[in-house]
């Protein structure tokens, strides 16, 4: 063999590899999303919007519960995440630039981004579960509004930046104050930035189970109490899952199911907002 | 006036997030005290954790959530490369973007399905393989690494794709075939951003709590093999928060969980603040 088919050879070898390793990932992540449809979609019926949680082999047993009170949780924290976190975007972006103060904020919520969510849910059991003495749907939503707000405010910032200087500088000319400028210029210029970015945030944290054991726990059963414990989706998968009963485990992959959909939903109508914004 | 109001809006809910980052290492750190001082350096040397003689050893799952996410690493460091270098420089565009888009969905499945998933098929295979329960290291690993695949493709490719298309060209004109372009213009050149990707990965699986917690049985003991159950430090918070009935039990966990954020801080701020912030500015 020569030196050049050698090469040619230890191209193709590496190549080959390389593909091979797409397909099992591939394989694997579609064996995955498989049997989340299959299963989901043979335990999806109507009871399970209609009736709450029973004991198992009932079988008036359903979801509502769950489904009721992960949109409370995640409405919640998104009520409580998503200003926050836009209004602390604007203030790198807008006022903070590159101070060296607007920069340790921006370092800090990175790391924050990927900090280990269950910490964030024992860091609230011991501000708000512990002194109240009990579990309660605002410490769900709490935990799940500090995951969001450096999220959203990466994303705000990255958006805000975009905006180019000189929109800035023509209204700033016809006398507008700076919060006006902020609020009818930038704000308007980064709309379609800002909104993927709540999207994808409620995204991420709709999917969370780790900060809702023990701050928003779980509850068989319906409830619009926001000072008691409130069910989840999440943490009702991670319940019906673990236990032995055929028919909750049948149930935990409808929720899974429903959740999935969910998500993947907010990430595709993201993803849209953000291709048509950029379309204009 | 509205002016300064909104000015001071702002002001405050940025600052907000560094007062809650140093609420939680203040919380977490007051609340193990207890700990610290009962046990000393035995909180994080000793592998004994009987709740019952109240004594709390975190070894094991210090030792637990190191293994797995090595194993972890290992599984999925040479696929999660195969892979971005399949999608940067072998896939053609329409390949590229149907692989591009379902790596960045499967991203977005919440790991509670990933460790359901585990559980009910993974777990089974692994037991019907080696034998044993199934449950353990070795599951954990596995799940964990399909877990933290795509994210690990997508940003790997994204520090590949970095590289400048002249340079690449250059090597092809000098008759490189693409193998030698990949491994001695593309690999060299973004060696930091992929470097600095991988371990952010890895720190996500150090705190990645439900994917593993379906699968690695919460057993307090230094694990004989890799088949063994054990248990880590997410897994513990996750199973026994609930259940401590003590300030001593409260005490050690709040201890893990702060072991467990300084880890995955450390590990973050190295790949964003070295690697990363290298890989930017060359």
């Amino acid at each position: 063999m020569t030196a050049i088919q050698k090469r040619i050879f230890i191209n193709k070898i590496a190549l080959g590899f390389s593909t091979l390793s797409a397909i099992i990932a591939l394989a694997f992540l579609f064996w995955i999303l498989g049997v989340l449809v299959m299963k989901g979609m043979s335990a999806l019926n109507w009871n399970i919007f209609i009736y709450e949680g029973a004991p198992p082999g009932y079988d008036e047993s359903g979801l509502k519960h769950a489904l009721v009170g992960q949109l409370i949780l995640v409405g919640l924290a998104t009520g409580i995440g998503v200003p926050l976190g836009i209004l602390a975007g604007t203030y790198l972006s807008e006022y903070g630039k590159n101070s060296k103060l607007a920069h340790t904020i921006r370092d800090i919520s990175d790391i924050m981004m990927s900090a280990p969510s269950i910490v964030i849910g024992a860091f609230v059991y011991a501000v708000i579960v512990m002194p109240m003495g009990h579990f309660s749907a605002w410490a769900g939503a709490i935990a799940l509004a500090i995951i969001m707000i450096p999220i959203i405010l990466r994303t705000t910032d990255d958006m805000l930046q975009l905006v180019p200087g000189t929109l800035r500088e023509a209204a700033f000319a016809l006398g507008a104050p700076k919060y006006k400028v902020i609020k009818d210029v930038v704000y308007r210029g980064a709309k379609a930035g800002i909104l993927t970015g709540v999207l994808l945030g409620i995204a991420r944290v709709g999917g969370e189970t780790a900060p809702l054991l023990f701050t928003s726990f779980n509850d068989n059963f319906f409830t619009t109490d926001l000072n008691s414990a409130m069910p989840s989706l999440t943490v009702t998968i991670f319940n019906y899952a673990i236990s032995p009963y055929a028919d909750w485990q049948q149930l935990g992959w409808a929720a899974a199911f429903i959740l999935s959909m969910f998500i993947l939903g907010l990430n595709i109508l993201g993803r849209i907002i953000l291709f048509v914004g950029k379309g204009k | 006036m509205i002016d300064k109001i909104f000015f001071n809006f702002t002001r405050f809910s940025a600052l907000l997030i560094l007062v809650i980052v140093a609420w939680i290492f203040v919380v977490l750190f007051n609340h193990s005290l207890e700990a610290m001082n009962t046990f000393g350096l035995d909180f994080i040397t000793k592998d004994e954790w009987a709740p019952n003689l109240n004594k709390f050893g975190a070894y094991a799952a210090i030792l637990g959530s190191v293994i797995s996410t090595t194993l972890a690493m290992l599984l999925a460091v040479p696929v999660a490369i195969g892979v971005a270098i399949f999608l940067s420089e072998i896939a053609h565009d329409k390949v590229k973007s149907f692989f591009g888009i379902s790596v960045e969905l499967l991203a977005a499945i919440p790991s509670v399905i990933y460790g359901m998933w585990g559980l009910f098929y993974f777990v089974p295979i692994i037991r019907d393989i080696f034998g044993g329960m199934g449950i353990g290291l070795l599951a954990a690993g596995i799940v964990l690494a399909i877990m933290i695949l795509p994210f690990m493709a997508a940003v790997t490719r994204d520090a590949m794709n970095t590289t400048p298309d002249i340079l690449k060209e250059s090597a092809y004109a000098l008759g490189g075939t693409q193998w030698d372009v990949i491994k001695d213009v593309i690999i060299p050149y973004a060696k930091a951003g992929i470097i600095g990707s991988l371990i952010l990965a890895l720190g996500r699986a150090i705190g990645e709590t439900m994917a593993v917690t379906f699968v690695m049985g919460n057993v307090h003991h230094v694990p004989g093999s890799i088949l063994d159950p054990t248990t880590s430090i997410p897994v513990t918070l996750a199973n026994e928060f609930t259940e401590a009935d003590s300030s001593l039990y409260f005490s050690s966990l709040f201890g893990l969980a702060l072991t467990l954020l300084i880890m995955s801080f450390i590990v973050i701020t190295i790949a964003k603040f070295y690697f990363l912030r290298k890989a930017r500015r060359a």
